[in-house]
């Protein structure tokens, strides 16, 4: 069997956040958190609810991108459902970042002055209300200054100092678990919950990192490296949930 | 003879006012009351405010000029992420925004449908939300120990829908997986106008879909109308999926006045009759 690829272990990577979390749904946005939520629920952790995208829960994974793949449909989970879920803590999800800042505050609204935005985006979206109710991560393909930044344009998904800053009832149930790059994987347990390098995939240097950040992170003693797949789980990326290999568009080698 | 409560997309606009607030259901570019917002665009109308889980609806209503204000938790065509022509407005300046978590958005709309001026939430707190929205406020537990947001009403002067199936008299079913916000839509608004795809005889709905589909109850309704190809380019499954080719069309009209105009004159300034023709042959090609 050949090597993994990058996307592969980014795809490992994604799953590993979801380690541990039992029976929640998991809501990855994007291919590669996609393919991580079902690899994890494919393998390590099988009580984890996901869906189509839609409003169907599955209870058996289906590729990526496969609209027309028969589904084992286990529950239905609609829109007005979602804020139930969310709302309650039930859910872990993976959203992307146009920018995030050392605490792990995420902007997907618009670039520039929200008021009159040099870009405007997609809006907060579920932003500001998954990140007080729920752990959420962060998917980035394109690691670079432009999007971890000193400080983010318009504050979507809350990050640690904004959230204590809040008070109680806006830290109580916050957690950002985990960012993850092209580069690297990333988590905020550190005493002061600013960045820091939880494990660079193969290949990739702290100085490589350093030039594609915009502040300051924490860099441990020994900083390891984000684990290969294993043969099980290459091959159910191959063969099983992403045959067409959406995933090295997403993250190309 | 039971009361009929069908009508046209000329006479829902006729009902409407310079000014108005007009919820509209549906998610992106999933089941939008297509018709009446080309009705809308092609009447008089001006200054509406626009609350919505936004796509095209939003996004034709800022081209045309006719929104004044958006209240919205996102603006997208779901295939294509950004809204172009609501990008240009916001980007321009030509609108006022209300831009709200997805979840307080329909917790504003369940605040004017339970007639109280606000409902707390958790959502919001920490973000830019209170922020970019002045207005509004946190509010104390009065059984300790938290402190909330407290989501202002929302309410509606109309909501505008489009269903899979109604009957004459009001009553709403939708036959794809999600209703999306639609009866809380229609909750939070003095008045609701519906389309949809068919109308049917009342008690003749259960013959398309389970009793549980039946999602609006014709309590909440003022007006039905028959609109075949109502929703095109958005989707409106199980009757027929999104137009990409149209909606990719639509996208590319922002890039200047002449492709806007010229978008309109094909699929906005044309009569309903037509327009049916046009869109049942471009979804006819698609497949």
């Amino acid at each position: 069997m050949s090597a993994a690829t990058l996307a592969d272990v980014c795809v490992i990577a994604c799953a590993e956040a979801f380690r541990g979390d039992g029976e929640i749904l998991a809501s990855p946005i994007g291919v590669i958190p996609t393919l991580g939520a079902r690899l994890a629920a494919s393998t390590f952790e099988p009580d984890l609810v996901y869906t189509d995208g839609d409003a169907l829960a599955l209870g058996a994974p289906i590729p990526v991108g496969d609209d027309a793949a028969p589904k084992l449909v286990e529950a239905w989970l609609p829109f007005g459902k979602m804020f139930d879920v969310v709302w309650s803590g039930r859910r872990h999800v993976m959203m992307g970042a146009t920018q995030i800042d050392r605490f792990g505050n995420q902007n997907i609204a618009c670039i520039g002055p929200w008021a009159r935005p040099k870009a405007q985006l997609l809006g907060v979206r579920g932003a500001p209300g998954n990140t007080v109710n729920d752990p959420t991560s962060y998917w980035v393909p394109n690691h670079s200054t432009r999007v971890f930044v000193p400080a983010v344009d318009c504050v979507s998904g809350v990050g640690y100092d904004r959230a204590a800053a809040a008070g109680p009832s806006a830290s109580r149930f916050h957690e950002i678990r985990r960012v993850i790059s092209n580069l690297g994987v990333f988590d905020f347990e550190t005493d002061e919950h600013a960045m820091r390098i939880r494990s660079l995939h193969p290949g990739v240097t702290v100085a490589a990192v350093t030039e594609a950040t915009g502040f300051e992170f924490v860099v441990p003693d020994d900083v390891p490296t984000t684990r290969d797949p294993t043969a099980d789980e290459l091959r159910l990326l191959r063969e099983v949930l992403d045959p067409g290999e959406r995933r090295a568009a997403e993250v190309p080698s | 003879m039971t009361q009929d409560k069908r009508l046209g997309e000329d006479d829902v606009v006729a009902e409407l006012e310079d000014g108005m607030t007009i919820g509209i259901g549906g998610w992106g570019s999933r089941r939008k009351p297509m018709s009446i917002v080309r009705a809308i665009l092609r009447s008089d109308l001006s200054d509406l405010t626009v609350v919505s889980y936004g796509g095209p609806d939003v996004g034709m209503l800022c081209a045309s000029g006719k929104a004044r204000k958006v209240v919205y938790g996102f603006v997208s065509l779901d295939s294509i992420p950004l809204e172009p022509h609501f990008r240009a407005a916001r980007q321009n300046g030509t609108i006022e925004a209300m831009e709200l978590d997805e979840g307080m958005l329909q917790w504003g709309l369940r605040a004017a449908a339970m007639r109280v001026s606000f409902l707390p939430c958790r959502a919001g707190l920490g973000s830019a939300i209170l922020e970019i929205n002045p207005e509004l406020r946190t509010v104390e537990s009065p059984y300790g120990g938290e402190e909330l947001v407290a989501m202002p009403a929302l309410p509606l002067d109309v909501a505008l829908l489009h269903a899979n199936r109604a009957d004459r008299r009001g009553n709403v079913q939708y036959l794809g997986a999600d209703w999306y916000f639609d009866d809380v839509f229609a909750m939070a608004a003095a008045r609701t106008f519906v389309s949809c795809e068919r109308v049917v005889e009342p008690g003749r709905l259960v013959d398309e879909g389970s009793e549980q589909t039946i999602k609006i109850s014709r309590l909440w309704t003022d007006g039905v109308i028959e609109a075949p190809f109502g929703a095109h380019f958005t989707h409106c499954v199980p009757d027929y999926e999104r137009d990409e080719a149209i909606q990719r069309d639509y996208a590319a009209s922002a890039k200047d006045a002449d492709a806007w105009a010229e978008f309109r004159a094909r699929w906005v300034d044309v009569p309903e009759t037509d327009y049916r023709r046009q869109a049942e042959a471009s979804l006819a090609g698609a497949s």
